[in-house]
């Protein structure tokens, strides 16, 4: 190793210890090294450095891996006691008996929570002390969330929708998580989290457009209903594949971080996605990259008919965390501020420190999956029953406030009456809406229209001409006139 | 993996060049050589200096790292990253470029090819330049739901509200001598049926360099394939500046009246060389187009030529079933159907997994296009 030794230390290089192979590479071209480690200090950044090594007919590779020699651990004499691992992998000490490590799966991460199930604060310290405005509001979102939840559901099973997912039993995550973060932090989500959308001040009118795929969707109709978007309250569109939008959300981050904007991301998701590779791959990827990102999972114990001992076998999802180096915490997903608690100062040291952050909400999905499913079909009416009268996150925040003298029947029944009309009107105004123009079926396939497109749009609107009968046309808003620079948006 | 593609490195400069083939010798066992590459690279005249600037003299890979040198100078947004880009790469693409514009904008991520298409995908949200680096083609599969599911349908399903429309993916492609199964993959075909991305392959440096540049400065997401084995073996006078070569448009690279040759990436020197073969012992006026754009295809260009020529050949080092020659043969079918005086011809790789000791058989070679060219004229 003369010639390497013979090399300067960078100050703060990692201390690697040597690959066998390479440094016997390295021995055999410490001339060459000596050499190429002149060569790669002298780079200065420019990349046309490369022509210049690439003259030299040596791997990078190997040559980097022989002067990585230059920073090997001195060879000292140890005693088997003091003898230290050196191993790149890990940091960790040396045991001398056999021992697996067990997970703990029967004392799992305790469940952080603020009130119990009367509403009443457990700890005061914990007590978030919010503004009695601020609790209506969570209220009041919780509940036309519910109510619209209700009517939507209602309006599929008459057929006036072909799709729709509830919300309920997991209000309180939503509104909770929501109401901790700043308005122009970035959310991407699931799809069962409305209320975000809800508190953030998505019109009843939007939501309802979306469902009924009328004119008036901004998604424009092609998407299946509860698949919101808005770029104004920066709730990204959610789409149907499960976790995609983990990784998606980290690469948020990363953005963020680097144009030093003081804005965090918060990405939702279900427990059973989180048994997607992309979930995976989204922890570890916001963990090595240092991203500001709150990972929500929303733990409802179902995906679909799937229980969560068929879904995983360790301690829940807030346990997966600290394998990835992720700080990490369980809340109670029926407490709105338990969820508030945890996700403002996850919010809050995210940005800080540049770090993403695990919370696993335990819930329980007390409607069915979807209207294409019916849960009666693997569970109890009793479980279900359970949740919905017991353990609920709207009844647990009303008894909160009626504790305060913020809140009575009189109100309640008042907001629930305008509640009510509020969303029917919305309702009504999107069942009578027409369609997007058929415009829209080809336009933002790319930015543009390339020509082979703009060719099928235009055997489209001759193929109708001649057989428009056959079609429902009378239901869609008349077609902007065709131009040959390509479709004008709208 | 790596390994790998360092071992390959040495391996496709012996193919190259006599003073590289000493340090293959060096690193490899005798038996691993390769004397003959199936094609030979032609330079292309050097750019107008007057028009494009200065020029340098690089090979592929280098002319992929001044391009992305280019757009991170110009665009702070712009962050490179995928698996050991920082050190450089394993085909030395993104050499110096971590320490010319720091370890955030070149970075290293895990191994993970899901992981890194989304994560690119969530950069191009908030609006940055994000340039995905998949270490081979033949890896991309993994992140083929991103790509179908989420990249390309973005902006289509948010009504135009997001979009990830500055992410560009780039990856090694193609056949490299003995690649097998694994390093040598042609997954162009797999793309061109994804509405929402671009696929775009270039023939050489200044191609490279030019359509590189188009697809980041694209609003749409685009997959650059670069033709691996291209890296060192094609050499050229290339503009130092940044310009653009347009998407979607194909290029004729040599007129000819009797038969119309087309293909893209390495295989278009394969047809060079196949029409002046054929010019030689046939008499046979061959035309050759590179298409360079897979999707969105310039069916114009390929279209107007064989209403000239009367007569198609389409070549893939891809297997053929599905292909995109299948695409293009049926579309030029509808579109000239009175002027074809032969059936369209398809010279591609054998509807088998890719090889590795019988990689000579495998690619559709020289010859086997040849052939093709002569029975189409005797039809």
């Amino acid at each position: 190793f003369t010639a390497v030794r013979s090399e300067k230390r960078r100050s703060g290089g990692s201390r690697r210890a040597p690959n066998p192979r390479a440094a016997r590479r390295g021995r055999r071209r410490a001339g060459h090294t000596a050499k190429m480690a002149a060569v790669i200090r002298r780079l200065g950044g420019k990349w046309s450095g490369c022509v210049v090594r690439a003259q030299l007919r040596l791997p990078l590779a190997a040559a980097r891996r022989a002067l990585a020699t230059g920073h090997a651990v001195h060879q000292q004499q140890f005693t088997s006691l003091d003898e230290k691992p050196q191993f790149p992998g890990a940091s960790a000490e040396f045991v001398d008996r056999l021992e697996f490590i067990q997970p703990n799966v029967i004392s799992g991460i305790p469940i952080y929570r603020v009130m119990d199930r009367q509403g009443q604060i457990m700890n005061p310290d914990e007590d978030p002390k919010l503004p009695k405005e601020m609790v209506l509001k969570f209220y009041q979102k919780m509940t036309l969330l519910n109510t619209m939840d209700r009517i939507l559901y209602e309006s599929q099973r008459q057929g006036r929708i072909s799709f729709y997912m509830t919300n309920y039993g997991e209000e309180g995550t939503h509104i909770g998580s929501a109401a901790a973060l700043e308005p122009n932090d970035l959310v991407f989500g699931q799809y069962r989290e409305a209320g975000v959308l809800m508190y953030r001040g998505f019109p009843l009118e939007l939501f309802m457009a979306q469902c009924y795929a009328s004119a008036r969707d901004v998604g424009k109709g092609r998407q299946m209903p509860v698949h919101y978007g808005s770029r104004d309250l920066h709730f990204v569109t959610i789409s149907s594949p499960l976790a995609t939008q983990m990784p998606q959300a980290v690469g948020a981050a990363y953005a963020y971080k680097v144009s030093q904007e003081d804005r965090a991301v918060i990405c939702y998701f279900g427990e059973g996605a989180a048994s997607e590779g992309d979930a995976h791959a989204g922890f570890n990827f916001s963990a090595t990259l240092e991203c500001p990102i709150i990972f929500f999972c929303r733990n409802n114990g179902y995906a679909i008919s799937t229980p969560t001992h068929e879904q995983y076998r360790g301690d829940g999802i807030a346990a997966r965390g600290p394998g990835y180096g992720i700080i990490s915490i369980r809340v109670d997903g029926n407490d709105v501020f338990a969820v508030y608690n945890a996700t403002k100062e996850a919010r809050r040291r995210a940005v800080a420190e540049n770090q993403p952050f695990l919370i696993e909400a335990m819930t329980y999905r007390i409607g069915h999956h979807s209207t294409s499913d019916d849960s009666s079909a693997y569970r109890s009416v009793d479980e279900v029953n359970y949740w919905d009268k017991q353990d609920h996150p709207i009844s647990r925040l009303r008894h909160y406030m009626v504790n305060k003298g913020w809140w009575d029947e009189e109100q309640e029944k008042a907001w629930r009456k305008q509640s009510r009309k509020r969303v029917m009107e919305a309702f009504e105004e999107a069942e009578r809406a027409l369609k997007p123009k058929l415009d829209h079926m080809f336009s933002d396939v790319y930015e543009e229209t390339p020509v082979r497109l703009q060719k099928q749009q235009e055997g489209l609107q001759r193929h109708l001409k001649m057989y428009g009968e056959h079609y429902p046309t009378d239901h869609f808003e008349k077609p902007t006139h065709y131009s040959a620079e390509g479709m004008p948006h709208s | 993996r790596k390994m790998a593609a360092i071992v390959r490195l040495l391996l496709a400069r012996a193919a190259v060049s006599g003073s590289s083939a000493r340090l293959a010798r060096a690193a490899m066992s005798p038996t691993a050589r390769r004397s003959v590459a199936h094609f030979t690279f032609v330079p292309e005249p050097e750019p107008d200096p007057a028009q494009y600037g200065p020029t340098q003299k690089m090979n592929l890979f280098q002319s992929i790292t001044s391009g992305l040198d280019n757009v991170l100078a110009n665009d702070p947004t712009a962050v490179i990253f995928g698996e050991d880009v920082a050190f450089g790469g394993v085909f030395r693409c993104t050499v110096g470029l971590r320490d010319k514009y720091g370890k955030e904008r070149v970075f290293n991520t895990p191994l993970c090819e899901q992981g890194i298409v989304g994560f690119g995908i969530g950069i191009a949200v908030t609006g940055a330049t994000a340039i995905a680096e998949i270490q081979f083609a033949d890896y991309i599969f993994p992140a083929f739901d991103q790509i179908v599911n989420e990249a390309a349908k973005y902006r289509y399903r948010s009504g135009n509200l997001f979009d990830c429309g500055s992410l560009t993916i780039r990856a090694p492609w193609g056949c490299v001598g003995h690649g097998s199964l694994y390093h040598s993959q042609c997954p162009e075909a797999f793309f061109s049926h994804i509405p929402g991305v671009k696929v775009v392959i270039p023939r050489s440096p200044i191609q490279a360099k030019g359509l590189l540049l188009s697809c980041i400065q694209d609003k749409n997401p685009c997959i650059f394939f670069e033709p691996k084995i291209l890296y060192r073996a094609a050499v050229e006078q290339v503009p130092v500046e940044a310009y653009q070569i347009p998407l979607s448009q194909a290029e004729i690279l040599e007129e000819g009246n009797d038969v119309t040759l087309v293909a893209w990436g390495t295989q278009v020197h394969v047809m060079r060389e196949v029409a002046s073969m054929a010019q030689e012992k046939l008499g046979v006026s061959c035309e050759v187009i590179d298409l360079k754009t897979i999707l969105p295809w310039d069916s114009e260009t390929v279209c107007k030529s064989v209403v000239k020529t009367g007569r198609l050949l389409i070549s893939h080092e891809a297997p053929m079933t599905g292909g995109f020659a299948a695409e293009i043969s049926s579309t030029v079918q509808e579109e000239c159907f009175l002027h074809l005086e032969a059936p369209i011809s398809r010279v591609c790789g054998y509807d088998t997994p890719f090889p590795h000791i019988f990689e000579p058989f495998y690619i559709p070679d020289k010859w086997k296009c040849f052939d093709a060219v002569r029975i189409m004229i005797n039809y």
